[in-house]
């Protein structure tokens, strides 16, 4: 028996020294993260009213993402860049399932596994750059009209996938993932420049295609007055906390806007608030600074890289990250509109922590493997 | 790079996208910049006036529970309003040990068991910053005490709100039904938008019915509040918008003289306008308080109305099920002619007992030696059995089932109340699916006289009688006339389903018509002289049915008439003015003995109440034959 655990043990060890003796991840980035995930669970338990259950249940989540994270990492990209075909496929076949069995129920972003539950858009948010920087890998830089045209196409379909589910957040940051690709791709200002003229362009007409709610919300926006109860009475309270908290916060747990239930969906999309009042501005900066750190490390972990495939996944992924962070914290300081995009790595839920956890797998593996050459 | 601009090498690619990633960087951190300045000018710049915002908890947001839609009978008698009174809430939130709390409360203001009960079932209904009702309707005494009190029990408040209350008491019980706490289930299937703030919801009768009309919209204030909540003042009001009025058919002092003729006896009566199934009275008797139930009935008080022999809390009018008896014999007739198998003029011969064409079992007539050779009209006015089991039997159990079922028998009626009966219109398929047994032919022939597994409702007979009375042209019954938005708003018709044409030719009709009105108004008729001194002529239609089958075929000598009221069922149904009806009315009696003593004076007293009710403007003119007619109408009736 002692044997059969101390020859377990032993194993173990030897897997553990195997991830970390030569190390396959790149230390700055990690510990960032696990800054990232602590900040993350410590404004979790306040805002959840301090629900051990439902932090306990987050740092599950957060153990499964970091094993992932670390299977990943040990995958040459080179294997990953022969799956991300299927990746992709997988994604899109799951997001088509979800819109055959969620027919007729309203907003419904979520696959039943019956075990699991998860939102396939998460998942398109990992597999659409990879997708981009997979099409893009071969050919000649900067890309052509007629790969950019490809590309559209690419983005397109889940893009849309998505806006119907209804999710239009979400579906704009797909967007925005796949772009990303392009910019880092080397595409001509000038090229850039026609596409968004020509979206400016488009957007009036895109505008009868949205949802009422949608219409609404942005509508909200713009006039939170005129809406005190619904979405606008969320933007005002959000305001409410963020600036009552003031330089230095309001102190752990003694946030009155969300203790109060002034503050709604206090523990998803709208935690970065609950952080604002209870940490103030100096939480604030800190927290922006440890993304905008993880950012930057992602970039130079992607400038580093050995092929076009794995400098533009990491650069793509590392840009999107920030665009989640902006989006949310514009949101909740009534910047931009209301959107149900979470606070990457701290809002709770499963779906959006594993998924970001497992793409920084993949640019640990771009870091590991950067020495290696084709 | 070349010409085309493309790059030529790995290297090459590589320093191009370092300077892409550092201005895509260098973009994304402004962004980011940007919303850092945000929260510097969110939590430096405007901290002091979001600090005074939040503080104290300045703005609340309060829900306004929207009055609930009056109720008014046809002639604007107010048949349930809303009514100031005062209630027991408790934030749970504020208050540290529940059940302590409660007890020292309850010697300041009295809580009963079921109270306490109700209570903590809607404590899982709310969160716990909200308010949760803890005792609806302090009295004055009550609410002075907690006043002097209060202040041993924060969280708990004495707070004002609009109860349901129904003046007619039980007059109505059974047609309104009543509003009641709202419960789990119903928490659950609910709007939570539309009803927050309301405590109650309809549970039964119109209240139900007509919940969505009723309830109305909520609005909302946001008050400023000081640190214990106290309100300071009102910064945005929008009021509630009640529910709707209801304007009904229904006729307070005619179902109060239905109520007053039945004295007591365990029944129903419903009447209708036949000229468009508006609903003038549906009383069932016993019935029982409405008030009761508005703010949780207790469980003694529930427990005497379920263990009551008289099941008070059964709608008899249109849930309880009655073999018809005679009174299906107009319809049947009418279904001969109209199915081309009799002539009005056709006789039968009545001996006394009837045989299927070849079997020895005897059915009998009412009378022993029967009633000789006698036409439609007769074997209606003297209610001859044996004309309507030959009938039937010709018919078959097919067709008869059919044309019965076009007069609304066998399914519900389809009256704006929820949870109706349709009774039983007996068929092979019926038998088989229920009891898995095979048809008889006997059972064809009885159910010509109504007997045998027919169940009806007395607003199907109504209905049904209302159809007939009205040429043929079937309208569902209903109750709601027309809806407002208050007192001074216009009154909207509510709309009907177009009326259904039943029958083809108007000689059928006038011919059983003929046969009905002998029954009220010739000697051999089963109802004869109930029309004295009324001065419109009334048709009308006896009918006794069997509670239990006959033990033997031999004829029952006692004729005592308790004895006959434990065994039957009465019937009586009549409109009224002959010639242009504009009531027709079906009375069932639980322990009746005979339909034509027992039941029909009751309809009686409703028609009369209905004359004194009507001005004569809108009755048609009163025929100078018919007085003379009545002159002459005297004696007792006989069954």
């Amino acid at each position: 028996m002692n044997e059969l655990v101390a020859s377990f043990s032993g194993r173990m060890l030897r897997i553990g020294r195997r991830i970390f003796s030569r190390p396959r991840i790149d230390l700055p980035l990690a510990v960032s993260l696990l800054v990232l995930a602590l900040i993350g669970l410590t404004v979790l338990y306040s805002a959840s009213n301090l629900d051990r259950s439902m932090v306990l249940g987050q740092a599950a989540r957060f153990v499964a993402g970091a094993l992932l994270l670390l299977a990943v990492s040990r995958i040459p990209p080179t294997l990953l860049r022969a799956w991300t075909p299927w990746f992709y496929l997988l994604g899109l076949f799951l997001l088509v399932v979800l819109m055959v069995l969620g027919e007729g129920r309203g907003a419904d972003r979520w696959l039943d596994l019956g075990v699991v539950r998860f939102q396939p858009s998460e998942l398109m948010k990992l597999a659409m750059p990879m997708m981009v920087a997979w099409y893009l890998h071969p050919r000649p830089l900067p890309p052509r009209w007629r790969d950019i045209v490809a590309i559209g196409v690419l983005i397109g379909i889940p893009a849309i996938l998505v806006g119907k589910q209804p999710d239009l957040g979400t579906a704009l940051l797909i967007v925005a993932s796949g772009m990303f690709v392009l910019f880092l791709a080397g595409l001509q200002w000038w090229k850039i420049g026609a596409m968004l003229g020509a979206l400016a362009a488009v957007a009036p007409v895109a505008w009868h295609f949205l949802h009422d709610y949608q219409r609404e919300r942005v509508m909200t926006f713009l006039h939170p007055e005129n809406d005190p109860l619904g979405t606008g009475w969320h933007i005002i309270q959000s305001m409410i906390a963020v600036g009552s908290g003031g330089v230095f916060g309001k102190g752990f747990n003694q946030g009155t806007q969300s203790k109060l239930e002034f503050l709604p969906e206090h523990t998803t999309d709208f935690i970065f608030a609950v952080l604002g009042e209870e940490f103030g501005l100096v939480g604030v900066l800190a927290l922006l600074l440890v993304y905008a750190f993880i950012v930057g490390r992602c970039l130079w972990i992607a400038a580093n890289a050995r092929d076009t495939y794995s400098r533009l996944v990491a650069g793509s992924f590392g840009l999107a990250f920030m665009v989640y962070v902006i989006v949310n914290g514009g949101m909740i300081s009534g910047l931009l509109p209301v959107v149900g995009v979470p606070l990457p790595l701290v809002s709770y839920g499963g779906t959006s922590a594993i998924t970001l956890l497992t793409g920084f797998g993949v640019v640990m593996s771009i870091h590991a493997h950067r020495k290696w050459t084709p | 790079m070349n010409g085309r601009g493309e790059l030529p090498d790995d290297r090459a690619r590589r320093a191009h996208f370092g300077r892409r990633a550092l201005a895509g960087f260098a973009i994304m951190f402004l962004m980011l910049v940007g919303v850092a300045g945000r929260f510097v000018y969110l939590q430096v710049f405007e901290h002091a006036e979001y600090s005074t915002r939040a503080k104290a908890n300045r703005v609340r947001l309060k829900h306004l529970p929207p009055p609930r839609g009056l109720i008014y009978d046809r002639a604007g008698r107010l048949l349930a309003d809303n009514v100031p009174a005062f209630r027991l809430d408790v934030v749970p939130d504020k208050v540290e040990h529940m059940d302590a709390m409660l007890q020292r409360l309850s010697a300041v203001v009295p809580l009963t068991d079921d109270d306490i009960r109700r209570f903590k079932q809607s404590l899982k209904q709310h969160r716990a910053f909200e308010q949760v009702p803890l005792k609806f309707r302090l009295t004055e005494s009550e609410r002075d005490r907690f006043a002097v009190n209060q202040w041993q029990f924060p969280g708990v408040s004495v707070d004002p709100y609009l109860t349901r209350n129904y003046p007619y008491g039980a007059e109505f019980a059974h047609v309104i039904g009543y509003v009641g706490r709202i419960d789990e289930k119903e928490q659950a299937k609910l709007d939570p938008d539309l009803y927050a703030g309301t405590t109650h919801v309809g549970k039964t009768g119109l209240e139900k019915e007509y919940e969505k009309l009723l309830h109305g919209t909520p609005g909302y204030e946001l008050v400023e509040v000081n640190a214990n909540q106290r309100p300071l003042r009102v910064l945005q009001r929008v009021p509630a918008k009640p529910g709707k009025n209801l304007y009904l058919t229904i006729d307070e002092r005619l179902q109060r003289a239905a109520i007053a003729a039945l004295g007591g006896q365990t029944g129903a009566v419903v009447a209708i306008d036949p000229r468009n199934g508006n609903v003038l009275a549906m009383v069932t008797a016993p019935s029982f308080d409405a008030n009761l139930f508005v703010n949780g009935i207790s469980q003694a008080d529930y427990s005497a109305l379920l263990e009551d022999p008289e099941k008070p809390l059964l709608n008899r009018a249109m849930r309880g099920g009655y073999p018809p008896g005679s009174t299906v014999k107009p319809f049947l007739g009418l279904g001969g002619l109209e199915l081309g198998l009799r002539k009005a003029t056709d006789t039968v011969l009545s001996t006394g007992t009837y045989y299927i064409p070849g079997s020895s079992r005897g059915y009998r007539d009412d009378t022993r030696y029967g009633a000789g050779r006698v036409n439609l009209m007769q074997a209606i006015t003297r209610s001859v059995n044996t004309y309507f089991y030959s009938l039937a039997y010709q018919m078959g159990i097919q067709r008869f089932d059919q044309w019965m079922s076009k007069f609304g028998f066998g399914s519900p009626t389809g009256i704006d109340l929820p949870d109706e009966t349709g009774g039983v219109l007996p068929s092979p398929e019926w038998k088989r699916k229920t009891m898995n047994q095979p048809w008889y032919p006997g059972e064809t022939v009885i159910s010509g006289i109504g007997q045998g597994y027919w169940m009806v409702t007395p607003l199907q007979l109504a209905h049904a009688l209302a159809s007939m009375a009205g040429g043929g042209l079937s309208h569902t019954p209903h109750l709601l006339t027309a809806t407002s938005d208050g007192l001074r708003a216009p009154e909207v018709p509510y709309p009907q389903p177009k009326p259904v044409q039943l029958t083809h030719d108007p000689a059928d009709l006038a011919a059983v018509r003929v046969g009905m009105l002998g029954v009220v108004n010739t000697p051999q008729g089963t109802a004869w002289g109930l029309g004295k001194g009324f001065p419109y002529l009334i048709a009308g239609k006896t009918g006794t049915a069997e509670r239990y089958s006959r033990t033997s075929d031999a004829y029952n000598t006692n004729k005592n008439l308790d004895y006959l009221a434990s065994r039957h069922r009465a019937w009586f149904m009549c409109y009224t003015p002959a010639e242009h009806p504009q009531i027709a009315i079906a009375v069932l009696l639980e322990h009746g003995a005979w339909g034509g003593s027992a039941a029909a004076p009751i309809a009686r007293k409703v028609l009369d109440q209905w004359l004194a009710e009507t001005p004569p403007s809108e009755r048609p003119p009163v025929p100078v034959t018919s007085i003379a007619t009545q002159a002459g109408a005297q004696g007792p009736a006989t069954p």
